[in-house]
């Protein structure tokens, strides 16, 4: 592995530019280059492992037994990694891909900024592995300080070794949600409870597939830890609203249940219903997307290699719907194997042999993913709150009535017509936090479905780039030329 | 009004702010009409431009229509229902030197003697006033005072709005494949079936060029991208106004601190796709003037950057009024990237000529003829 | 908000100031998270209505933890590695008209 630490470092052309260093990412670069393709593995954060394996290689949490066995399991990944002669470029975003203009898509053009500075280089093919990002859960009052999502604490605990003071409530639905309160509470937090907004009813859809690390030995010692901690805890099942009380700040989160209401003071509130694929680079790099309604998100459309509908760009990982660390590395596999097969240099015999393995350990890794599918869909309530002064665009502050009286007063069908009337979407987050509820809104108003809603066009940059990076980029001749009055 | 009709007074093809005016403007006649749109309502051109309400440094044969416009844009919450979030914070030109300035001087008083008034020349000092920023060097400017800016989509759907209101018949996600003589009408072939209309206006925008050749007037349209960049909010640093440098810069800081920066740069379009891709080498150019004028504005975040799918004719105007072939064929296209404020009025006046056979508003300099004359058929 | 594990590992103190207060922070901590180690609740204002944000999801998604680094606004604390010496301070939404500098 060829760490580059500044802009220059980078050659201009690559064979593969894998955008992403999570379990896909680091699969597939490793894979390409042993397969001996030039290769290009960009990650915006200082250290390989995405999100899941985050700061695997850097954490300062000394006890691993707070983190888990399967956390640590990226250590191999990340080996192979530094094992293989792909070139790494931490800390660097990629904002933009497009297809070169004199090769008619043989190529992509990407942009790129490392450490303030721009530039643009040049791929044969591309593998994104940008992975997936919390599914937006617009409650009242969530915008105030104090509110965070579940997997903000997992990062500030495994990057940071840090756990919220005070009294914490973790609140949604979801594996992630019992697996960092053990987590949490072998780091030495405080919950003081766990508030499930599990839709009873689904329960009817996955009673016999209940995930195993709910009864994994670390999740028993998490709650071994707590119970020894002798703090208050709290499970509460059949949550169906959940609102938070504060002036200026988060003091107490009320929920409901059965009918009545409670409030719960405390100083952090974690909020979780899941995770959906990051689209916002595949969809401005020109891939189509679909909407999965068993997964009920925004997913690309992909082949059997888990190449999009743009040729010469492929989607591994859980941004190509999600599955999980396991199968994102597998994914990275495959995908890796065909781009190599596209270069010409395996044939398509040796890829399908290549590949039958993986696919079969991707299968097994897979099983059982649609029951957690079905269970943890959150309610309708949590994917357009019922609420109408909720704020869904949190850049913007556009709430939720609004969106809906645009939807139906003035007929607006879609989001990008949207942005047009409420800037929702016109933020820096570039509709992250608030397409899928924007999508829904419309959708319920207008009595359509999520997929005949569509989504934002997303432009580039998918991620800052200022002024100043961009004039420093190289300009082209003919640009003086080609004004136009 | 319902989605049966076929037939119709008028049909106008093309939904963007000129074929919504036209139609809102024809319907308030008393015209009946259908417009048919093959995306949605301010999809290209119409609804990603800058929103530019300008008359400033427009060609002097625009200005009648810009005129007859922006008196319209100064009421327009009374014709549509809806103020298109449509200011006037007014446009300037900067001059950069002694020769820009005189050059300035020499355009405005060529206007006053053409009875148009509404450039003004301004001097450092009130250049400074309200482009505090702006180098030293500049001795001063022009000033087109009525002019702001508005929602390009908000604007384009609500005439489409109004003109439905007023019995128009709105087809979108319906695409013309052919137009073709059927006796004393126009047969309109599309994707959703056929349309009869004694009257047909060309307002489709980067694909008027097909509309026109089926007439048998083909016109040497080219298919531009103009790319255009927002920031974050920034500290307000300069009064809302639409600040032009040249050729090179335009330039505009929103109420909400949002800097909106183009100068015309063009990415490519592929028009069959409804695809653009941007050329970053030139918005480094673009991104480099500003770096060098507004140094406060160097660490501002690029949120996006996108570009749109415009019409250019060679002489950058228009082809606007009767055909010149047929009877019962007008043409309104070919904008070339500045047709966005000439909307509302070009519809009004396209619907007088339809109507009356004439308008006051004078349009000399911009008939499709000076394309197909030379053309042999 | 956020306090250190007791057996966290250890590594190198730096010092920073948020809104002109000196704190400490950790060699390889990013801002955002020295921030809310530090008990910082809010980091900024938004331009919108001056609602006061916090870092919320602190892997690059939200932008909420937006603050300014050194003099140069719009940097997301989540993303940019703490260094000794830094002054960060909260940003400001939305400006007045009255600022524009003359």
């Amino acid at each position: 592995m060829k760490p580059l630490t500044e802009i220059g470092q980078l050659a201009e052309h690559y064979d593969l530019a894998v955008v992403g260093a999570g379990p896909a990412g680091l699969s597939a670069a490793a894979r390409a280059s042993e397969l001996g393709l030039s290769v290009l593995l960009v990650d915006e954060n200082p250290a390989p492992g995405g999100q899941i394996y985050r700061s695997i290689t850097t954490t300062p949490v000394s006890d691993r037994a707070v983190l888990g066995q399967d956390y640590w399991r990226g250590l191999d990944i990340v080996a192979r990694l530094k094992r293989s002669a792909t070139a790494y470029a931490a800390r660097c975003t990629v904002w933009s891909i497009a297809p070169e203009v004199e090769s008619d898509g043989a190529s992509f053009e990407i942009g790129l900024s490392l450490d303030g500075r721009a530039r643009l280089i040049s791929a044969r093919q591309v593998v994104l592995a940008t992975g997936a990002q919390e599914r937006p859960f617009p409650i009242p009052g969530w915008t105030l300080p104090g509110v965070m999502t579940a997997g903000a604490a997992q990062i500030a605990l495994k990057s940071s070794a840090i756990v919220p003071k005070g009294r914490t409530v973790i609140a949604g639905c979801g594996p992630l949600l019992y697996l960092l309160a053990g987590q949490l509470a072998a780091a030495g937090a405080e919950i003081v409870a766990v508030l499930d907004t599990t839709p009873p009813r689904n329960w009817r859809a996955a009673l016999t597939a209940l995930p195993d690390f709910l009864r994994s030995p670390y999740l028993a010692k998490g709650l071994k830890l707590m119970a020894k901690a002798r703090r208050s805890l709290r499970f509460v099942g059949g949550v169906t609203s959940l609102a938070v009380e504060g002036s200026g700040r988060l003091s107490a989160v009320r929920f409901e249940r059965g009918g009545t209401s409670q409030s719960i003071a405390c100083d952090t509130l974690l909020l979780h219903q899941g995770v959906i694929p990051s689209v916002n680079l595949s969809n401005a790099a020109g891939c189509a997307h679909d909407f999965d309604p068993v997964q009920h998100c925004w997913v690309p459309q992909l082949d059997d290699w888990f190449a999009s509908s743009v040729p010469g760009i492929a989607i591994a990982g859980d941004g190509a719907g999600i599955g999980g660390a396991e199968s994102a590395a597998l994914r990275g596999e495959i995908a890796a194997l065909d781009t190599a097969r596209r270069l010409g240099r395996i044939t398509m015999q040796e890829r399908d042999n290549h590949a039958a393995p993986v696919r079969a350990a991707l299968g097994r890794t897979l099983r059982g993913r649609r029951f957690l599918d079905l269970l943890y869909k959150p309610a309708a309530q949590f994917l357009a709150p019922t609420v109408d002064d909720t704020i869904i665009c949190r850049c913007e502050e556009v709430t939720a009535g609004q969106v809906r009286d645009a939807a139906k007063r003035l007929g607006v069908t879609g989001p990008n017509q949207m942005k047009a009337f409420l800037r929702c979407g016109m933020g820096p987050c570039q509709g992250r936090l608030c397409g899928p509820t924007v999508v829904e809104l419309i959708a319920e108003t207008r009595g359509t479905s999520p997929a005949e809603v569509g989504y934002y066009r997303l432009r580039p940059p998918v991620k800052p780039v200022t002024l100043a990076e961009l004039a420093s980029l190289p300009q082209s001749e003919a640009a003086v030329k080609a004004v136009v009055r | 009004m319902s989605a049966e009709r076929r037939s119709a007074d008028v049909i106008v093809i093309g939904g963007g702010i000129h074929g919504c005016s036209t139609a809102l403007h024809c319907a308030l006649r008393g015209l009946s009409v259908i417009l048919i749109e093959k995306d949605h309502a301010g999809r290209h051109a119409s609804g990603v431009n800058a929103g530019g309400v300008r008359q400033l440094a427009r060609h002097v044969a625009e200005i009648p229509l810009s005129n007859t416009s922006m008196a319209i844009w100064h009421g327009i919450a009374e014709l549509v229902d809806d103020d298109c979030g449509f200011t006037s914070d007014g446009q300037v030109l900067v001059a950069e030197n002694e020769a820009d300035l005189a050059g300035c001087r020499a355009r405005v008083e060529d206007l006053n003697l053409r009875g148009f008034h509404h450039e003004e020349m301004i001097d450092a000092r009130e250049l400074r006033e309200i482009v505090p920023a702006v180098s030293e060097t500049c001795p001063g400017g022009v000033i087109s005072r009525r002019d702001g800016a508005a929602i390009p989509l908000r604007a384009t759907q609500a005439f489409k709005r109004k003109a439905a209101e007023r019995g128009a018949t709105i087809r979108e996600g319906v695409k013309v494949t052919k137009v073709e003589r059927d006796g004393a009408n126009w047969r309109v072939v599309t994707d959703g079936g056929d349309f009869l209309s004694p009257r047909i206006v060309n307002a489709a925008g980067a694909w008027a060029d097909r509309i026109a050749a089926d007439l048998g007037e083909p016109v040497p349209l080219e298919v531009i991208a103009p790319m255009l960049m927002i920031t974050a909010p920034m500290p307000a640093f300069i009064k809302p106004v639409v600040i032009l440098r040249g050729r090179k810069l335009s330039f505009k800081q929103f109420g909400n601190g949002t800097v909106l920066i183009g100068g015309g740069y063009l990415g490519r379009a592929i028009r069959d796709e409804n695809r653009t891709i941007l050329d970053w080498g030139k918005l480094a150019t673009n991104a480099k003037t500003v770096w060098d004028l507004f140094p406060i504005m160097r660490g501002a975040p690029i949120l996006r950057a996108w570009a749109g799918i415009e019409a250019r004719m060679p002489d950058d105007l228009p082809c606007f009024g009767p055909s010149a072939r047929h009877d019962g064929v007008y043409h309104q296209f070919g904008f070339s990237a500045h047709g966005f404020q000439l909307g509302p009025g070009a519809g009004a006046v396209m619907a007088e000529i339809i109507a009356t056979g004439h308008s006051n508003v004078p349009i000399d300099g911009l008939d499709i003829a000076r394309f197909t004359a030379s053309t042999a058929h | 908000m956020f306090r250190p594990m007791s057996d966290a590992k250890s590594a190198a103190a730096l010092s920073f100031s948020f809104d002109g207060r000196p704190l400490i922070g950790r060699d390889g901590d990013t801002v955002a998270a020295s921030l809310l180690a530090n008990g910082v609740t809010v980091c900024r204002e938004t331009p919108v209505s001056g609602a006061p944000r916090a870092p919320y999801c602190l892997m690059g998604v939200c932008f909420e933890c937006l603050v300014v680094i050194d003099g140069v606004g719009n940097r997301q604390g989540c993303m940019v590695p703490l260094r000794d010496g830094m002054a960060i301070e909260t940003q400001h939404g939305r400006r007045q008209p009255e600022e524009i500098q003359g």
